[in-house]
């Protein structure tokens, strides 16, 4: 731990991701149409490498992580896993954002200069071990998103979105710092692998454990978790449907594996455990609600992530690797649904406008394969078979039960029950209302590429086979999380 | 019990017949896709249906044995103990029959029935005996919830697309109802699964737990299937779905849907929580006599045909319930005989509303009238499902029926006496509206025109109405079928519960442990609870 160790071999996602942003911002800089065209026709290949690499190099990681930076950087299965997922994400944001109606030409070098950082945080961030690297590479990732957010023209939504997201953002990582600092004075020391084998309890170390409170919180604002998601659904409403898909996908991404790290040093029984049991229980249960009276289809999915923000955390209570490993298949089940939801709303808006659910009327008639695609993202999310909702779901309250925390699992399973009326309306616009167009109502125009229903049909079957055929991606996950245990 | 370690191929046919059956509906719904034609959606359809019975052929060799026959099993996700097993036994073989009979008369009553979006329905046809089958015939817990589950949402859309007026609100209720239902039952399986260390439903089933657990489940169970069935308190959601349904989707609901609750407290609720079974079997007795008496007489009070077998439908289903939670023979026997006659004779006469339907464009009775003098073929056929409806003596549903009471009677004379006004208002409601659905004039002058059974119609009423009459003259081959079954399972249970009370007397710490942490139970170490004893339980409970 005490060397640099540096190995380049197993940074490939981080060197290319660092090459783009500088190469981009070089574009931004230089201002010339070719070059930047140029530029931004790289990036989906440089995704797709950074995700083959990461891929490739995850198995031997898996059974041999490597430490380096002076142990501040791990390198290892969970961290390969969530760049495979970062990596793609951004490929999809990707294609989402590159036709963006609402940013000006000049201005799409910048966003993606911004993008790509964002991205490139995120995987810095998948691969922090120690509470400061932590921190450096999460305000890297959101830095970058308070200025992304803005970016939509002549809107005022997006403006207030962003101050939003600004202040409370700020708020959020005051507080992460000051607990950081807690802890430091508390445990003395910052390495998550090393604190893993502290005393976390409420009576022997209260100020670590009221540091701890208050670092989770800052993921908790990132994850939009409840009561830190105040940001989250005036953030999706305000800024443009790309931008907010991306905000709704990989950001929380960078946060649950954070998340995922910290939960080793916590086990059934701790203060800290029930407080992420209440918060998870609370967060579903009001998100859920609130998303029922939403007319605004982002806004919706933004209290739906409320609430699978809660979800996500049941596998973290449980204290065994089962548990978190269902946490990180839960995270990829999200954001392949969540990116699923927001690749067909930007296609149905090709003018860039938000949805409402009216909107979505006669889709299965003007476009089949996009209301198809609406669909199993909807039951996906709902937790309905055969997705991978559902099996993500299955093994979250599989790994919770008999830990203590029994009544988390019920929470989840009835909550499924309020969750799917909203949902279903997805569906039953889609399928079985009809598009009868008011008066001098122009039907939105689709967008109809080639590239638009290839996507659809490649992220609808992945959330269907995924959940048909969860066991590889399972066991490697398992197998990475059972690395994050020290063997004792 | 141990899983049979040979996988996909069971020994005794060509091809692993169960999966096939689950899956060639998903293949002829991928082969439907590109198919622009309406009519050859329905003609290839309608071979899709036909090959699948063809396909299920190899199921007339199953034998009058306990255990599960037609096994498979391969590791569906390893380290989590998920396998894909299906088998089927006694107590399914029936069911699975009846889902697979059912998918070519759905086919035939929406020929004319549905004008619009046909491709989209006919892959909601086969997708839904997709499930149904997979429900029957699935032997692992997650497995059978995936079928379950998976089963709601080509249901939602065909009440939502095809539906009634009401389909709004009718297909919103039956889906909330239903998945309502069904997430405490996700939370047993996963208790299941933690406390039983599998979800293998053979081996849950010969495995004991303490009492407490087996409360919960019980009650966890209860939601899900009685909400399914439907039984009294649960049944709002049944009325409005049958009345909004197309004809194909009311035969489905019918004849294959309703019967995945009784199905489950018989596969689950016994053998898995036998001595919670015998705690709540009072209200289970109580509900169901309950479901009984109040389906009737509120069908008795219905001006509208399909809503008036909708709520016949919950008062058959009640004798299912009853015969179930009586643990006597006869009355296991009886409910899951009536189970096949209730498919049979429901999903006709839906298949016949349907058809008069689309004479008349109305469900009233009033503005059916005439229909023995203008349809005296349809009323043919009406009258004789009619009166299996009510269990008349050499029909299917007398068979049915006659074996609950019978086994109601040895209960006791008050509980036998009970359910008789039952079948009384049974035949009131049935004959009530056969009759004055023979007699009288149409009320509108083209009601004198209306053309009698076509050919199409013919030929998806005489095979049930066939069926009807063999079942009821020569029941005995198919109650040989599901004899060894019912009496393996009602041995297992009855020993559970005997074995459990000497632990009970003998036992220094009295009850076991309660629901949240309990642990492998064949363990050494276990808290006293009731397991299964070693030598085979004796044939005495007959």
């Amino acid at each position: 731990m005490d060397a640099l160790n540096l190995n380049l071999c197993q940074l490939g996602p981080e060197i290319i991701f660092l090459a783009l942003v500088i190469l981009l911002f070089g574009a931004a800089m230089a201002k010339t149409p070719s070059v930047s065209g140029f530029l931004l026709n790289l990036c989906p290949l440089a995704a797709i490498a950074s995700a083959v690499i990461a891929f490739v190099s995850m198995p031997g990681l898996v059974s041999n992580p490597s430490v380096q930076f002076f142990g501040a950087y791990s390198v290892d299965g969970l961290s390969q896993f969530f760049k495979i997922l970062i990596s793609l994400g951004y490929l999809v944001a990707w294609f989402n954002a590159v036709k963006m109606p609402t940013v000006k030409d000049e201005q799409r070098p910048d966003y993606f200069l911004f993008l790509t950082l964002s991205a490139f945080g995120l995987i810095l961030l998948s691969s922090a071990a120690e509470l400061v690297a932590v921190y450096l590479a999460m305000e890297l990732a959101s830095y970058s998103l308070y200025v992304l957010i803005p970016k939509r023209s002549h809107s005022k939504a997006a403006a207030e979105a962003g101050l939003k997201y600004i202040l409370f953002g700020a708020a959020a990582t005051a507080l992460a710092l000051y607990g950081l600092s807690l802890i430091i004075a508390s445990q003395h020391v910052t390495f998550i692998g090393a604190l893993a084998t502290l005393d976390w309890s409420l009576a022997t170390k209260p100020l670590a454990v009221v540091g701890l409170s208050l670092f989770l919180g800052g993921m908790f604002f990132k994850l939009a978790l409840f009561p830190f998601h105040f940001w989250c659904p005036d953030v999706y409403q305000g800024s443009g449907n790309e931008t907010a898909a991306y905000v709704a996908t990989l950001p929380k991404l960078g946060a649950i594996v954070v998340l995922i790290r910290l939960a080793t040093l916590l086990s059934p029984g701790l203060e800290m455990t029930d407080i992420l049991a209440f918060l998870a229980a609370a967060s579903i249960t009001y998100g859920n609600l609130c998303a029922l009276a939403q007319k605004d289809l982002k806004r919706m999915l933004g209290f739906s992530s409320v609430a699978h923000a809660g979800y996500i955390l049941v596998g973290l209570v449980s204290g065994t690797p089962e548990g978190l490993a269902a946490s990180a298949f839960y995270a990829m089940a999200y954001i392949l649904m969540n990116l699923l939801c927001f690749w067909v709303i930007c296609r149905i808006s090709a003018d860039g406008r938000n949805l409402t659910y009216k909107d979505l009327n006669g889709l299965s008639a003007r476009s089949p394969l996009l209301a198809l695609s609406l669909m199993a993202a909807a039951f996906s999310l709902v937790g309905l078979p055969p997705t991978v909702g559902f099996i993500g779901k299955l093994w979250l309250i599989t790994a919770a039960w008999g830990h203590g925390y029994d009544w988390l699992v019920i929470v989840v399973c009835v909550n499924t029950a309020i969750a799917i009326f909203y949902y279903l309306s997805l569906v039953r616009h889609a399928y079985t209302e009809e598009d009868i167009p008011a008066k001098g109502a122009q039907t939105l125009a689709l967008d109809r590429s080639f590239i638009a229903t290839a996507g659809a049909a490649l992220l609808g079957l992945l959330v269907v086979i995924l959940g048909v055929l969860p066991g590889p991606v399972w066991s490697l996950v398992l197998r990475a999380s059972q690395g994050l245990y020290p063997i004792n | 019990m141990v899983p049979p370690v040979d996988t996909l191929m069971d020994q005794t046919s060509y091809y692993p017949v169960l999966t096939v059956l689950t899956f060639f509906p998903v293949l002829a719904a991928i082969i439907l896709a590109p198919i622009k034609s309406e009519i050859r959606v329905r003609q290839v359809t309608l071979i899709a249906s036909i090959l699948e019975v063809l396909l299920a052929i190899p199921l007339l060799g199953f034998k009058a044995e306990t255990g599960f026959q037609f096994q498979e099993l391969i590791p569906w996700a390893e380290g989590w103990g998920l396998n894909y097993a299906m088998g089927v036994d006694g107590i399914s073989i029936l069911m699975v029959w009846l889902s697979v009979l059912t998918l070519p008369f759905c086919v035939l009553c929406s020929w004319t029935y549905i004008g619009r979006r046909v491709k989209e329905f006919h892959v909601c046809l086969l997708l839904m005996t997709t499930a149904c089958v997979g429900v029957f015939s699935a032997l692992d817990l997650v497995l059978f919830y995936v079928f379950w589950e998976a089963l709601l949402i080509p249901m939602y859309l065909m009440i939502a697309i095809w539906g009634g007026d009401e389909k709004r609100y009718a297909s919103i209720k039956f889906f909330l109802y239903t998945l309502a239902g069904s997430t405490l039952l996700l939370v047993a399986i996963v208790a299941l699964r933690i406390s039983g260390g599998t979800f293998y439903i053979p081996e849950l089933m010969v495995k004991g737990f303490s009492y407490t657990f087996q409360y919960w489940i019980f009650l966890a169970f209860f939601i899900a299937f009685a909400i399914k069935v439907p039984m009294f308190p649960f049944h709002t959601w049944l009325p409005a779905a049958h009345v909004q349904a197309p004809s194909a989707g009311s035969v489905i609901l019918a004849a294959v849907l309703l019967k995945m609750g009784t199905y489950g407290f018989l596969r689950f609720s016994l053998p898995m929580c036998p001595l919670a079974s015998v705690h709540f079997a009072p209200m289970m007795i109580a509900i169901s006599v309950a479901s009984i008496i109040y389906g009737g007489a509120i069908a008795l009070g219905q001006n509208d045909i399909k809503k008036l077998i909708a709520y016949s439908s919950v008062a058959h289903m009640g004798f299912v319930t009853l015969g179930i939670f009586l643990f006597s023979p006869e009355g296991v026997k009886g409910a899951i005989f009536q189970m096949l006659n209730h498919g049979i004779i429901t999903g006709a006469l839906f298949m016949m509303i349907g058809a008069v339907y689309e004479r008349s464009h109305s469900r009233e009775i009033s503005k059916n009238l005439g229909l023995g003098k203008y349809l005296p073929h349809f009323m043919l056929f009406w009258g004789l499902f009619g009166l299996a409806s009510f269990g008349f003596p050499g029909t299917n549903g007398f068979v049915g029926e006659i074996l609950v009471i019978l086994a109601a009677f040895r209960e006791s004379l008050g509980l036998g006496l009970a359910v008789i006004p039952g079948a009384l208002l049974a035949a009131a409601y049935i004959l009530k509206v056969t009759l004055k659905m023979a007699w009288g004039e149409p009320p509108s002058p083209e009601g004198k025109g209306w053309a009698d059974l076509k050919k199409k119609e013919w030929a998806y009423l005489i095979i049930p109405a066939a069926l009807v009459i063999y079942l009821g003259l020569a029941p005995t081959r198919v109650l040989g079928l599901i004899t060894p079954s019912v009496e393996d399972t009602l041995a297992q249970f009855k020993a559970k519960n005997e074995s459990v009370n000497v632990i009970y007397l003998t036992s220094p710490t009295g009850k076991p442990q309660g629901l949240f942490y309990e642990r492998d139970l064949d363990a050494p170490a276990a808290p006293p609870v009731a397991t299964r004893p070693a030598t085979p339980a004796s044939p005495e409970v007959k």
